[in-house]
């Protein structure tokens, strides 16, 4: 066992107000400049969706991630190293501008220096690749909140891929009709991965995962831009900068993490959804668990890395191993831990993609979808709560098919931990005790049920970070 | 090949081998499955990011105008320059058991810094070309400013030359003397000539930006001008707010939504709309609290909610009255709740005695007025015995005057009386209930007035109550017509009632809603059961946040009594985590006293002028002209013919002249050579004072009003000074009217076929030809280039929000907070302060000259909160015209002030604060603060002014100096004060509320303590609700656990409104009225498909991209979205006209055209499309297939539509203040036709 730090973070999705302040803050912050006018290094999606850009799940085009070979072995979806280094001046598979989108500006000028005319000036929109008029046809959030949905929600992969095996669920349940609709929203930055596909796909060996956090980073220096980084990493958060010739990515602000801030995203989310903190995991148990052969184990095998920051033989391996004392305090307090190892109900995004992403997912509730056969739907009455599950309108399929390689039974079980967080707490709002057949019902205790409440709920700026 | 399984790892053995080779020649740790390496060193490329984050110093502050948010930002700065902007999240804590207020922000807020060095940045003045050139000319020739205007837009030829180049470009640069001097001129000029009531001001929403409000306001009132309204031309006004509690909303900030255990979101999209608050809903629900969304389509909220009520838009008010109908029966008349009796019979009006009368055919008998104390032998001779409402004691049997009905408010003997004390007293509720031992057998049939059919048309609903005889009147109580209204059966009582739940025939059953709203009566019937029964519970914690989707239909007020039901039936109103939510452009200035004492320029001169918006452009734009109905389309059938053929015009005159609400211009001469007029006369001896002789020429008709004649050139308003607004591009429903009418440039006004037939009125001068171009100077303030900007004849450039010292507050949190300049104002702009005082003194310069000191009437109507609003008994209309009644200033008309203006001193007044704040103190909601003590404090810290019309008066010269006599003012932020005025109002209740700020005496929120960090305020008489101790605030918690009176006619929260044109207008009790039948009011097309064409309701919510029209334009927002000018359609009525996403499409009717492209969804209902408020012209719009010209905004296909209800005044709690009480410009009740069109635009 070789214990290392990483930090993580968990977005708890059923908080999620997709207000996408993050996705300025960071931008302002970090690429609003000349060769990154498309880059969102924080892009937050509408699910169903293609996505930005379009369809990056597609890993059949795109060829993103890692992959068992028939021997079990991981490989590169893109490419074993062989096969890369011989293909190193082929054009790399990766998503066009068209499938990110044509960035453009408008005339702005025009309000003021228009001169007398007989009509009401306007600022037409302008190509900020090519300086020419041009039309708005797509854009990093075209889908915005459903925009488009009947036709292009259709081409999001996951309902294809739910269309395609004819799940029963999706079938009923993913129809694009106004009573049918659901929807939800997806922040996605960099999964600073335990298993960098993106830093196998380098050529260089410019990309790096710093060894006291964890951090994913692109070295400018030695970046040569062989973009096939880009055909590396599954979730599309690898960029080029087209000025700089170079690739760049999320840095999860070291900058400010180094002097204790948290992430642009994570201190400006005002669904107060974001949290960090430090996970140690065993470094050289991370190819095991990623070539682990049934997708569907990779996020209990993912789990399984994660130590247990009070285990008296993880602290004794992390101090062998250079983990400082406050790290280790860090990890014990850390909120990201708890969420995903404690409370299980944090998931990671696409664990079928054997990177070990470090992002991690609360799952959300939706509306009841159907109301006659759910009339004793009542929040007051926990059981009918928890029997609301399965009427939610999101479908368990599709969230499966996000964070579990299409378990849907974690998913079921992370979902009724919060219903049944809601049904304990209501007790105790009321003034009329709390219930502690409630809390055992999911296998957790009153206790555990108020301190994952006040994590989620309260979730002070000191316990979020 | 053998595929034995390896040890895991990456790859196969060629990749193994490979690594083995390096390995070999380079000596690196790895891991135990050589997965990864470990390497020392090679980080100097991370340099990069660390330049990129540095940054030199981060400044606090925030974004005006025009959002509730109200966040506090970090603004860095380097070099010199700002960079971006990220929350603050230093807000003192809310308390350990609750989230807090960080990180307040939303993308908009966070997208602001663009625009600093954004090329739409307005960086220099400018002045239309054409305009410039004429006045360069004339004033070389004429030699003085003001006559070089007169001569300009005394030539009818140049003056409508620069009018029709409006809009058109042809702006170029002009310095800021030359500027502020032709805009001074044309003010002197007009003041001049025609009046100063024909200067016009607009600037919305003080609470974002308090001093850049005040600044400009103060000047308008200064020399006289008129401010026209905000809150209520908004339609965010909920009218139902002064109707049902008296007042103009008061609501509870966002933290008190985790009081709650019940959450109804209404016809608001949280998330959207309240992005940084968004949190507290998606928290509460880990406490077990269920949440509804009610909302026509799947909006951003809905996915928050347990259940989904799709209503559908604009049916809200069926649903309501539906989930009452449940509660009265299942709470009300099947089990009474003490919980909900006790407090309807202490709160509200439902115990409360009303005649029944018979009904205008003589066929039945419909309810009447409340009885009053003068209808009762043995109290009718006390004071104010008109204004005093009864109730029926349970022991005694006999009729009881309680304490706390306004006709104690204000008389002598009302001291220490005005409060809700029962004092022993068990009201009865039904008039059938056991009283001093005996039952009522006695009954009557009464007619109520119904409004289901979906033309609009009403009929007549006969349902009986139980009655009793006070003296010599048959009477039942409010409590009995609301179960009669709701149509719950009780034994006995004659009439026709629902047989049960699922009759759908008979009104306000869950069933017969369902017919309406579309939704499910048992989804109605569970949630109406929820929710009392949570209130009974919780203790009255269910909460309804109220939205736009529901407050901005014409009958809108009606939707929100129906709503407002809910709560007060079930004991929710005046509670913690309880009550109403409404959340609709009402961004409170905490420090009210203060902000609106200076605004108003209370301390030169009273009293203001004051109009409602929305009845000041439907009259200026000529949209009176066109207007489809008269308010005998909307009469009860119940009727009594009073409103027989009034045209909507005819109301607003007729409230004008009845003193109900102001109209201005007043009159159809200058108040200013009237004043002198009347001075004349009684120096003469031929009048007894300047009112009298007003009163005389009025009424001898040698005197006129302004609105009688409203298109004549001397009514005209002339000048219009925008700042910190928009409203051409963004709030003005009927914006081509605007174009056309007012500002007489190109315009897509359409026109139908049914406007030869429409009404018109019988009061208002009927001219042939409207004259186009009323106006000959638009002036605005603005940081980036707008509609309004485009438009203006005269363009400053405006300092950011980043740029300025100012001070902002909401209702949303409990904070004050500054914002302040991170730079200088780049290039050549300046802070709305340093504009107003410029143009202040240019103007005082000139008026040497022209003007001096001249004397102005005002006249003013009866106002709310004052003893005015006793001046019509009954709520009987009686005009002075008709001979019905003496006109009496004040009393049966507005009342006539004549204030001295020196036109000199403009300037010196603005920057001091005036003698009258010592003599009279600043008055908020009928609580004097007397301010010596303040004052004195105040010039020691400020300075005093040196010499002037101001000389040793306090200095508010700067904008810091200005954000602080504001919060000294307010007992918001100034502890003194606040517990001086809950001293008063002790005086006048009678009860204990000095506790509620005491310990706050030496308290005083200093304007460098909101630069320092956002600070709590402190509980104040200016509000309603209690923040003592550090709990959260919540609306009237001080009128329910103090027994402070809501300011009512009866002191408590109103079910019933018995004044003449509520009756009339059929609207006495909750209702539901359907949206307007555009079709049979106004020629447009059936909703439905025709052809290629389809025609839908035409809703205009609010963006997630925009605040307004700001952000709208800017490109991180543009990038986010779709980039333009968009319609939300269903696939239904998309499919209907073969429109694909993306594709342009035309949303036309008789008043505009707006082009878009379309964004076809799922999660849209048929029928129903959104063009996102706000949407200008200025980005990607091209020209129209149906104008030829540039598209319009998403206000073009919109107009104006004025609710008769909305203009009663001089009536108790229906009475008029600025932004109080006034018609909304609603615009939710229209129709578009919608066209595909060529794909290949023409710019």
């Amino acid at each position: 066992m070789r214990v290392m730090a990483q930090v993580g973070m968990v977005m708890n999705l059923d908080k999620c107000i997709g207000c996408h302040t993050c996705s300025v803050t960071c931008k302002q912050a970090w690429t609003n400049r000349a060769g990154t006018e498309y880059v969102w290094f924080n892009n937050v999606e509408t699910r169903p969706g293609q996505g930005y850009p379009r369809r990056y799940e597609d890993q059949e085009r795109w060829r993103g991630g890692w992959e068992l070979t028939k021997r079990g072995r991981l490989r590169l979806k893109g490419g074993g190293r062989v096969k890369k280094l011989l293909g190193i001046f082929a054009s790399p598979v990766q998503p066009e501008l068209e499938d990110y989108y044509e960035p453009w500006t408008y005339d702005y000028k025009n309000l003021i220096d228009a001169p007398l005319g007989d009509d009401f000036p306007v600022a037409r929109p302008k190509s900020l690749i090519t300086g020419e008029d041009t039309k708005v046809t797509w854009s990093a959030n075209w889908d915005d909140s459903l925009g488009g949905g009947p036709q292009a929600a259709e081409l999001d992969p996951i309902v294809e891929k739910l269309r395609a095996e004819h799940r029963s669920e999706a079938e009923q349940k993913i129809r694009f009709e106004y009573d049918q609709t659901f929807m939800f929203h997806l922040p996605r930055i960099c999964e600073h991965c335990l298993n960098p596909s993106c830093m196998a796909s380098c050529p260089s060996g410019a990309i790096y995962k710093r060894s006291e956090d964890g951090i994913v980073l692109v070295d400018q220096d030695r970046c040569r831009g062989w973009r096939q980084c880009i055909t590396g990493c599954p979730y599309k958060k690898m960029y080029f900068n087209h000025k700089s010739g170079k690739a760049e990515k999320c840095t999860f602000c070291y900058p400010r993490v180094e002097i204790g801030l948290p992430t642009v995203c994570s201190e400006t989310c005002v669904g107060r959804l974001r949290y960090l903190g430090i996970f140690l995991y065993d470094v050289d148990a991370v190819t095991e668990a990623a070539s682990t052969p049934d997708p569907k184990d990779l996020y209990r095998a993912q789990l399984d890395l994660m130590l247990d920051p009070h285990d008296p033989a993880v602290v004794a391996a992390a101090r062998r191993d250079g983990i400082p004392e406050d790290w280790l305090e860090a990890a014990r307090r850390s909120p990201v831990y708890k969420l995903a190892k404690v409370y299980q109900v944090a998931l990671p995004l696409h664990p079928e993609y054997r990177t070990m992403p470090m992002v991690w997912y609360v799952p959300p509730l939706s509306p009841i979808v159907d109301l006659l056969s759910s009339q004793g739907h009542d929040a007051e009455d926990a059981g009918t709560l928890f029997g609301a599950i399965d009427a939610l309108r999101i479908p368990t399929d599709y969230l499966a098919e996000l964070f579990t390689a299409g378990d849907t039974g974690i998913v079921e079980g992370v979902l009724r931990r919060l219903a049944a967080m809601r049904s304990y707490m209501r007790g105790i709002s009321l003034g009329t005790g709390s219930d502690e057949s409630i809390a055992e019902a999911v296998g957790m205790d009153g206790q555990s049920v108020r301190e994952m409440y006040r994590l989620m709920a309260i979730a002070k700026y000191n316990e979020r970070y | 090949m053998a595929a034995g399984p390896l040890r895991p790892g990456t790859d196969g053995p060629a990749s193994d081998a490979m690594l083995a080779v390096g390995r070999f020649f380079n000596r690196w740790e790895e891991t135990d499955d050589g997965r990864a390496v470990f390497r020392e060193g090679g980080r100097a490329g991370d340099v990069f990011y660390r330049d990129r984050w540095s940054h030199d110093k981060v400044v606090r502050s925030t974004h005006g105008v025009n959002c509730t948010g109200s966040c506090s930002w970090k603004v860095y700065v380097k070099d010199g320059i700002i960079t971006w902007e990220s929350q603050q999240t230093d807000y003192p804590s809310v308390g350990p058991d609750r989230p807090e207020y960080e990180p307040r922000g939303c993308p908009r807020g966070a997208a602001f810094s663009w625009y600093t060095y954004s090329p739409t940045r307005v960086r220099y003045p400018y002045v239309r070309g054409v305009l410039l050139e004429m006045y360069r000319e004339a004033k070389a020739r004429l030699k003085d400013p003001v006559l070089a205007w007169a001569d300009i837009v005394g030539d009818p030829e140049r003056r409508r030359r620069y009018q029709r180049a409006r809009g058109k470009g042809g702006l170029v640069r002009a310095n800021w003397t030359e500027a502020v001097e032709i805009a001074a001129a044309a003010h002197v000029h007009t003041i001049k000539t025609y009046g100063p009531d024909r200067c016009t001001g607009f600037s919305p929403i003080p609470a974002m930006s308090i001093v850049s409000h005040c600044i400009g306001t103060r000047f308008i009132h200064l020399i006289g001008g008129v401010m026209t309204s905000f809150y209520d031309w908004y339609a965010d006004l909920p009218v139902a707010s002064p109707q049902v509690f008296g007042d103009q909303t008061d609501v509870p900030e966002s933290g008190d939504w985790w009081d709650s255990t019940y959450l109804v979101m209404w016809g608001s999209n949280v998330p959207v709309t309240r992005t940084p608050d968004a949190h507290w809903m998606t928290e509460v629900r880990y406490r077990g609290t269920k949440v509804v969304a009610v909302s026509p389509d799947y909006a951003d909220n809905t996915k928050f909610a347990d259940e989904w009520v799709a209503a559908q838009a604009g049916t809200d008010a069926a649903l309501a009255m539906a989930m009452g109908h449940v509660m009265l029966k299942e709470f009300y008349a099947e089990r009474r709740v003490p919980f909900f009796t006790d407090f309807v019979k202490q709160y509200t009006d439902l115990p409360f005695l009303v005649t029944l009368v018979p009904s205008p055919d003589g066929a039945g008998l419909v309810p009447g007025k409340f009885l009053m104390a003068a209808d009762l032998p043995e109290h009718a001779s006390a004071e104010d015995a008109a204004w005093k409402t009864v109730l029926l004691d349970s022991a005694s049997g006999q009729p009881v005057v309680p304490n706390g009905s306004i006709g104690f408010r204000y008389s002598a003997s009302g001291e220490g009386r005005w409060n809700l004390d029962l004092e022993g007293v068990e009201p009865v509720l039904s008039a059938a209930d056991d009283v001093g031992g005996s039952a009522s057998s006695d009954v009557a049939e009464v007619l109520l007035p119904c409004f289901e059919a979906p033309d609009g048309s009403g009929s007549v609903l006969r349902r009986g109550v139980p009655v009793r005889t006070v003296a010599g009147q048959r009477v039942t109580t409010v409590f009995d017509l609301l179960m009669a209204q709701y149509g719950v059966a009780r034994p006995g009582l004659p009439g026709e009632w629902p047989s049960g739940y699922d009759d759908a025939a008979s009104p306000y059953t869950p069933a017969w809603q369902e017919g309406i709203s579309s939704v499910p009566a048992e989804q109605c019937i569970r949630i109406a059961r929820e929710f009392a029964r949570n209130a009974e519970q919780s203790g009255g914690r269910s909460m309804v946040i109220m939205g736009a989707g529901i407050c901005q239909w014409f009958h809108g007020d009606v939707t929100y009594r129906a709503v407002l039901a809910l709560l007060m039936l079930t004991g929710c109103m005046g509670r913690n985590g309880g009550g109403w939510a409404h959340y609709v452009g009402q961004e409170k200035t905490r420090p009210l006293n203060g902000w609106s004492s200076l605004a108003n320029a209370l301390d030169w001169s009273r009293p203001p002028r004051t109009v409602p918006g929305t009845s000041y452009w439907y009259m200026h734009t000529g949209q009176w002209r066109n207007d489809g109905y008269s308010a005998s389309d909307l009469a009860s059938p119940l009727a009594d013919g009073r409103l027989e053929g009034l045209h909507t015009a005819d109301a607003i005159a007729k409230s004008e002249r009845l003193g109900w609400m102001p109209f201005y211009p007043q009159f159809d001469r200058s108040p200013l050579d009237l004043a002198d007029e009347a001075r004349t006369a009684v120096e003469a001896g031929t009048a007894n004072s300047e009112s009298d002789y007003i009163v005389g020429r009025l009424r001898d008709g040698s005197l006129h009003s302004s609105i009688e004649d409203v298109d004549a050139p001397e009514n005209w308003p002339r000048t219009l000074v925008l700042w910190r607004s928009n409203l051409l591009g963004s709030s003005a429903k009927g914006d081509e009217y605007f174009l056309k009418n007012l500002l007489g440039t190109l315009h897509g006004v359409q026109g139908n076929a049914a406007e030869s037939q429409m009404p018109r009125p019988r009061e208002i001068v009927w001219r042939d030809e409207m004259l186009e171009g009323k106006l000959d100077l638009l002036v605005s303030a603005d940081f980036r280039m707008t509609s309004t900007t485009l438009l203006s004849d005269v363009v400053f450039p405006a300092a950011t929000w980043y740029e300025k010292h100012d001070l902002s507050s909401t209702d949303m949190h409990p904070y004050v907070h500054a914002f302040s300049p991170a730079i200088d104002p780049p290039w050549e702009t300046k802070t709305d302060f340093e504009t107003f005082h410029l143009l202040a003194e240019e103007l005082s310069r000139l008026a040497r000259t022209h003007l001096g000191v001249r004397r102005d009437i005002v006249a003013v109507p009866m106002q709310h909160d004052t003893p005015s609003q006793l001046a019509q008994p009954g709520g009987v209309v009686r005009d002075w015209r008709n001979g019905e009644v003496e006109p009496i200033p004040g009393v049966t008309m507005p009342g006539f002030t004549v204030v001295e203006r020196d036109y000199t001193a403009v300037a010196e007044k603005l920057a001091a604060i005036g003698p009258l704040a010592w003599e009279k103190g600043f008055t908020t909601k009928h609580v004097t603060f007397e301010l010596s003590g303040t004052l004195q404090k105040l010039a020691e810290s400020n300075g005093v002014m040196s010499h002037g019309a101001a000389s040793g008066l306090p200095a508010i010269d700067t904008d810091a100096k200005l954000a602080e006599a504001i919060l000294a003012f307010s007992g918001t932020t100034n502890g003194e004060l606040a517990v001086q005025g809950f001293h008063q109002l002790e005086r006048r209740t009678g009860r204990r509320l000095g506790d509620l700020a005491e310990g706050s005496e030496e308290k005083r929120i200093r304007f460098a303590d909101t630069q320092a960090a956002p600070v709590p305020v402190i509980t104040s008489p200016e509000w309603s609700g209690s923040e003592t101790g550090g709990r959260r605030y919540a609306p009237f918690t001080i009128n329910v656990e103090r027994l402070k009176p809501w300011h009512t006619l009866t002191g408590r929260m109103h079910f019933f409104l018995d004044h003449d044109w509520m009756r009339d207008l059929g609207e006495a009790l909750p209702l539901y009225r359907p949206p307007l039948d555009m079709h049979r009011l106004f020629g447009e097309p059936r909703l439905g498909t025709n052809g290629m064409e389809v025609t839908v309701r035409y809703l205009t919510p609010h963006s997630k991209w925009s605040i307004h029209s700001e952000y709208q334009d800017n490109l991180f927002m543009l990038s986010l979205s779709r980039g333009g000018p968009t319609c939300w359609m269903s696939a239904e009525d998309a499919a209907a006209i073969g429109v694909q996403d993306n594709e342009w499409i035309e949303c036309v009717n008789a008043n505009g055209v707006f082009v878009g492209r379309a964004i076809i969804s799922h999660r849209m209902p048929p029928g129903v499309v959104f063009v996102y408020h706000v949407q200008e012209r200025t980005i990607d719009v091209p020209k129209s297939e149906t104008t030829g010209r540039r598209g319009g905004i998403h206000n073009s296909p919109t107009r104006l539509l004025v609710k008769p209800t909305h203009l009663i005044g001089g009536y108790a709690h229906l009475a008029y203040a600025f932004n109080y009480l006034g018609p909304t410009g609603n615009q939710r009740d229209m129709v578009s036709t919608i066209r595909k069109r060529s794909q290949e635009v023409q710019y």
